[in-house]
């Protein structure tokens, strides 16, 4: 299978890429690693009509520490660069994420930016990026730079805040102790690998999960876009047991249903993995 | 239904402009002019006759168009031959210089029975390379974890990773067994990991 036909751009810096994007032409497309966007055009389920290759931009990539102890990883970093930094093991639910994405190969060439920008509902990193709250910098020629929280980047399946004319930069980790413990758990599609139900947990607060004063909960997968579970934190911050607040971990999505799992099935899944990614995360507190 | 080959259409001159790209394949040094839909597969085996490679499912799911991009293993129906200029690509066909000086990978194949019908077989061998560069002395949980992207669909992968550990072992310096002698003293019994 090829690509439909495209016109093709290679930027050598962020300046460049942004003057190729800066028209905002919505049938231009940011290359990155290419592993979700060329298969799509394989499939002829994209078709952009240019193409800006991103990925001989060195700037982007590489993971820096930041003050207080969190990372700035550039969003042409790949998973494998990912994977073989000692640091990430910082955050528990991204070193969980991690060997669980694609595949050797896909690892070597897909990017955390590239992953995240195009939002895949049932990506594996979407989950980690709600609970660790990663923030996301932006930029464009027209607007210049902003910071995303992700919590507010996606906006539906295979949709995100970013302009047409906007790039992904950089993703940011906050210092550790902002997320001192955290899992992600997912029920992988034995075929495709892609999780039919995924949860990440952020714990902060006493050992043990008695006084818990913080819980960020990313959800993927599940529902038609992923998403924070706002109402299981509250619950669980308030003084819920965890296994009961999590009961509604699906409540009010529109979840999804395929011959891998259907909508009960699938709902159900993602409450038996919340409880399984919160037990992780108490397992690594303190 | 009729299949009709369609050469690239003239219509769309301007979004089909060739370019010119350079890579590093196998050592030696190509020059090439590509349009930017094709994929590094394709133009290995139809513009270099490098056909050890093969293209399987074309979905990214099956491994054995696995080749390595600047020393990385990757699926080669899955990069863009543009996004490869100036890059090295190591294909099979560099594995061995002719069938009496197979490398160790590929003799521990034959003796171990990691093949049947062999059209997995190059993307098992880049990948398995990749893994022996990082780790020379994986388990077979290691082993399996590497080979998740490749699909077999005749052995059942006992077989390959047995295969695998003894090509390791002959790269390690250690002396190449027969399958009757791995038989009798598996090297490795660790358990899998869950993916």
């Amino acid at each position: 299978m090829t690509p439909a036909a495209f016109a093709y751009s290679r930027a050598a810096t962020v300046d460049e890429a942004l003057d190729l994007i800066a028209a905002g032409d919505p049938a231009t497309r940011v290359l990155a690693g290419g592993q979700s966007l060329i298969p799509l055009m394989k499939l002829r389920l994209a078709r952009p009509e240019r193409l800006v290759d991103v990925g001989r931009i060195g700037e982007l990539r590489g993971i820096r520490d930041l003050s207080g102890g969190g990372l700035a990883v550039g969003a042409l970093t790949t998973w494998a660069a990912l994977l073989e930094d000692p640091r990430v093991t910082r955050y528990g639910a991204l070193a969980d994420v991690l060997p669980v994405i694609g595949d050797v190969q896909v690892r070597n060439r897909g990017t955390i930016g590239g992953s995240l920008a195009h939002a895949d509902p049932a990506s594996d990193i979407a989950a980690p990026a709600l609970a660790l709250e990663m923030e996301l910098v932006a930029r464009s020629a027209a607007r210049g730079e902003r910071t995303i929280a992700a919590a507010d980047f996606f906006a539906g399946a295979f949709a995100t805040v970013l302009g047409p004319d906007e790039m992904l930069l950089e993703v940011r980790l906050l210092g550790a102790g902002r997320s001192a413990a955290s899992a992600y758990v997912a029920l992988p599609q034995p075929a495709s690998g892609y999780p039919i139900a995924g949860v990440a947990v952020s714990l902060t607060g006493t050992p043990g999960g008695a006084a818990t004063t913080g819980c960020v909960i990313g959800v993927t997968g599940v529902g038609e876009q992923q998403y924070r579970a706002y109402d299981v934190e509250r619950s669980v911050v308030a003084g819920t047991p965890f296994a009961d607040a999590a009961k509604t971990i699906a409540a009010g999505q529109r979840v999804a249903s395929d011959i891998h799992a259907d909508r009960d099935y699938r709902a159900a899944m993602a409450v038996v993995m919340a409880r399984r990614a919160f037990d992780a995360a108490v397992a690594r507190q303190g | 239904m009729e299949l009709i080959h369609r050469p690239a259409s003239a219509g769309t001159a301007a979004t089909e402009a060739r370019i010119a790209i350079d890579l590093v394949v196998n050592g030696e040094r190509v020059a090439l002019e590509v349009e930017p839909r094709r994929l590094l597969v394709d133009v290995l085996r139809e513009d270099l006759d490098l056909t050890g490679t093969k293209v399987g499912c074309d979905t990214s799911s099956c491994g054995t168009c696995t080749v390595h991009l600047d020393g990385r293993a990757v699926k080669s129906c899955t990069v863009l031959a543009v996004q490869a200029d100036g890059s090295a690509v190591r294909t099979v066909e560099d594995l061995a210089p002719d069938s009496e000086h197979l490398h160790p990978l590929q003799a521990a194949f034959v003796e171990h029975h990691g093949l049947q019908c062999g059209f997995c077989t190059p993307g098992m061998l880049m990948t398995a390379l990749d893994l022996l560069a990082r780790d020379p002395d994986p388990s077979d949980g290691e082993i399996r974890h590497a080979i998740h992207g490749n699909l077999c669909r005749c052995t059942g992968y006992q077989s390959i990773v047995a295969s695998i550990q003894e090509g390791a072992a002959v790269m390690r310096g250690e002396p190449p067994r027969t399958w009757t002698e791995a038989h009798a003293a598996p090297r490795s019994t660790a358990p899998a990991p869950d993916r």
